[in-house]
């Protein structure tokens, strides 16, 4: 059985489940508990779990981003929220220095299993200090675990997956999925991370994404369907660790390759996808990698520009079709 | 130790913090001499000076309360308790050192004595003690934790962030800054408005203490004082140590920025020599000293062997201690 909800309700049921189940657990950031969360993922937790458990803090994500690290080493389990993934930019040195390496630092003593979760990468004309996609710096550092769903189901059951992990893991969310509604199955529902998923079976092309743009290689998957093009759709669900195996299946069949990101060109989860899936299957290839990104700007403020900078289904479309000209 | 102590438990208590001391101050030495013979790597910063420091806070906490600290730190390593031959180990990059060699001079990790690290970057390891301390208080559990940095942390956002919020939500922690007059080559009067750090603590509301660290046992008697303001109220305070460290602020650091009539004057107050003027003051036999120092000669001796003769991690160590479970690729 399942039941429809919204993204944000997902994500909420996970946190509230993991909290009634281990006492250890408790949320931080700036406005989760009386304003209801700045984007109402954590409405209502206050009222369940009172102020020892939901906890607002001040505008100083080192600081709470530290504490939470801090309590993560010494036996509790932190969900930090940053009221977006830009603002973490001020604390990367906390999840960088401290909780990405405390346990190799320490011999393997220390653990530090927190989640630090929030919306990321673009909303809707909020300039370029609001629009960063910073999965690619963190998907970088080793000792940290990244994951970015897409659906509303992988939403909640990662995110039980990351509350159980004893490693930080980084949730990556996005403001304009969170009123998204889908299935969710009920009961215990746990997504284990590094696992992608083919939500589009296709045969000429495999177009590869996480979080929003999943909802973008989709739409161009339709497109191209019109057009008598087979799509396949990876949703990669988690970026570290990132399921190479599904990846490499799916090209094998498909012989060809699409990424779909948010974020720049240079470097990225769209650059490490390449250099595996050319070593991995070069000889399943009939056509160069292509990846779709935002592009190589910060991002603008206008409607207009800002939506020619983000990747659209017609870019992923016409990437598609570049790669399949070379097939003929 | 309270005041009514008996006098031989005081006498056996004070030579029990300058066995500490002079640990501290032996395994220093051999550090240094083991960096000039290239057996120790990297950056090296000496506690040589400031040893009164990390052994009378030390003394006013219990074997449970948490411990972090700057990337100075053997000596509050060694006071809280980790063995000589783990951090000896540890500075020779051997698998028996505390962090298999992971972590080296700046990173010194003991989890049995709750000693959680020395970091690297100034700063930020303070709101980690208001996470620590944090824990105890959201659980009960009782716990103080103390957190060292220099004066010249005090500049940085993560001070500033990491007091505050302790501040704020009344943590049971308690902010000792080293105050060892030089963050690196600046003295204070060029990197701060005030003279007085301790005075940082009004902004934030927060109780303070300022003193010379000369005499461990006052260092024990007023670190006390806010550890148990911290215990007993959930009440930070910060607390400014004057101290000075005798050699420069790492092995590269030949001292240019002071005069040695500056470091003399320094040295004829070293905490250690009182230490130990105060142990034969108060009545130690020359024979119980000598059996003293000779049993921290010997440890020291001990634990260099053991730092030479162990062997050096394998790459095996390499990702197990990167993620806990299969490693994330």
């Amino acid at each position: 059985m399942t039941r429809t909800l919204r993204f944000r309700e997902a994500l909420r049921e996970a946190m509230v489940e993991e909290m009634e189940r281990d006492e250890r657990v408790f949320l931080m950031g700036e406005e989760v508990g009386h304003y209801q969360g700045a984007y109402k993922v954590s409405e209502g937790m206050l009222e369940k779990f009172g102020p020892r458990r939901v906890i607002d803090t001040p505008i100083a994500e080192a600081g709470f981003a530290g504490v939470g690290i801090g309590a993560a080493m010494v036996g509790l389990r932190p969900i930090v929220e940053f009221m977006t993934w830009n603002f973490s930019a001020v604390a990367f040195d906390q999840i960088l220095n401290n909780a990405a390496k405390v346990r190799q630092m320490s011999g393997g003593q220390l653990e530090c299993p927190i989640v630090f979760r929030g919306p990321n990468a673009s909303a809707r004309q909020v300039g370029s200090q609001h629009s960063q996609a910073m999965e690619h710096f963190y998907a970088h550092v080793p000792g940290l675990k990244v994951i970015a769903p897409a659906f509303p189901a992988d939403a909640k059951g990662l995110l039980k997956s990351a509350i159980r992990d004893d490693n930080p893991v980084l949730v990556m969310e996005s403001e304009t999925l969170y009123g998204v509604k889908g299935d969710v199955p009920d009961g215990e529902h746990l997504v284990p991370l590094g696992e992608a998923q083919v939500v589009r079976p296709g045969n000429d092309v495999t177009i590869a994404a996480y979080s929003r743009m999943t909802h973008v290689a989709l739409e161009a998957a339709a497109a191209l369907e019109a057009t008598g093009v087979s799509a396949e759709v990876v949703d990669l669900r988690s970026l570290r660790p990132l399921d190479e195996g599904t990846l490499v299946a799916s090209v094998e069949r498909t012989h060809r390759l699409v990424v779909v990101h948010e974020g720049w060109p240079y470097g990225g989860v769209g650059a490490e996808i390449a250099d595996r899936v050319q070593r991995l299957a070069f000889d399943a290839l009939d056509a160069p990698i292509l990846r779709v990104s935002t592009l190589d700007v910060p991002m603008p403020y206008s409607a207009a520009l800002e939506q020619a900078c983000i990747p659209q289904p017609g870019r992923v479309v016409r990437a598609v079709q570049r790669i399949l000209g070379a097939r003929r | 130790m309270l005041a009514e102590t008996p006098p031989s438990e005081a006498l056996d208590h004070l030579a029990a913090l300058y066995r500490r001391m002079l640990l501290i101050r032996r395994v220093e030495e051999e550090s240094a001499r083991g960096y000039a013979e290239g057996k120790i790597g990297g950056f090296l910063h000496l506690y040589i000076g400031q040893e009164a420091v990390a052994v009378g806070a030390m003394a006013a906490l219990g074997p449970d309360d948490y411990v972090i600290t700057t990337y100075r730190d053997h000596g509050v390593a060694l006071a809280k308790g980790m063995p000589a031959r783990a951090l000896l180990a540890e500075l020779f990059g051997k698998v028996t050192g505390c962090s298999k060699g992971l972590g080296g001079s700046m990173h010194m990790f003991d989890h049995e004595h709750h000693m959680l690290g020395g970091y690297g970057i100034v700063g930020g390891h303070i709101p980690l003690a208001s996470g620590f301390a944090f824990a105890s208080k959201y659980r009960g559990d009782g716990k103080v934790t103390l957190c060292f940095f220099g004066e010249g942390a005090v500049s940085i956002g993560g001070f500033h962030e990491g007091v505050g919020l302790a501040a704020l939500w009344k943590l049971p922690v308690v902010f000792v800054c080293e105050n060892n007059e030089y963050s690196m080559g600046t003295p204070l009067s060029r990197s701060m408005s005030l003279e007085d750090v301790s005075l940082k603590a009004l902004g934030y509301g927060m109780d303070r203490d300022r003193f010379f660290a000369d005499d461990v046992l006052e260092v024990e008697r007023r670190i006390g004082e806010a550890v148990r303001r911290a215990r007993e109220q959930n009440s930070p305070t910060l607390v400014e140590v004057r101290t000075y460290r005798f050699r420069g602020h790492s092995m590269s650091d030949p001292a240019k920025y002071r005069t040695q009539a500056e470091l003399e004057e320094h040295k004829k107050r070293d905490p250690l020599a009182r230490a130990r003027a105060l142990l034969v003051e108060r009545g130690l036999g020359e024979g119980s000293l000598a059996e003293l120092e000779g049993s921290v000669e010997a440890e020291v001796t001990d634990a260099v062997k053991f730092a030479t003769e162990s062997p050096e991690p394998g790459l095996d160590v390499l990702e197990e201690t990167t993620y806990k479970g299969p490693f994330a690729y």
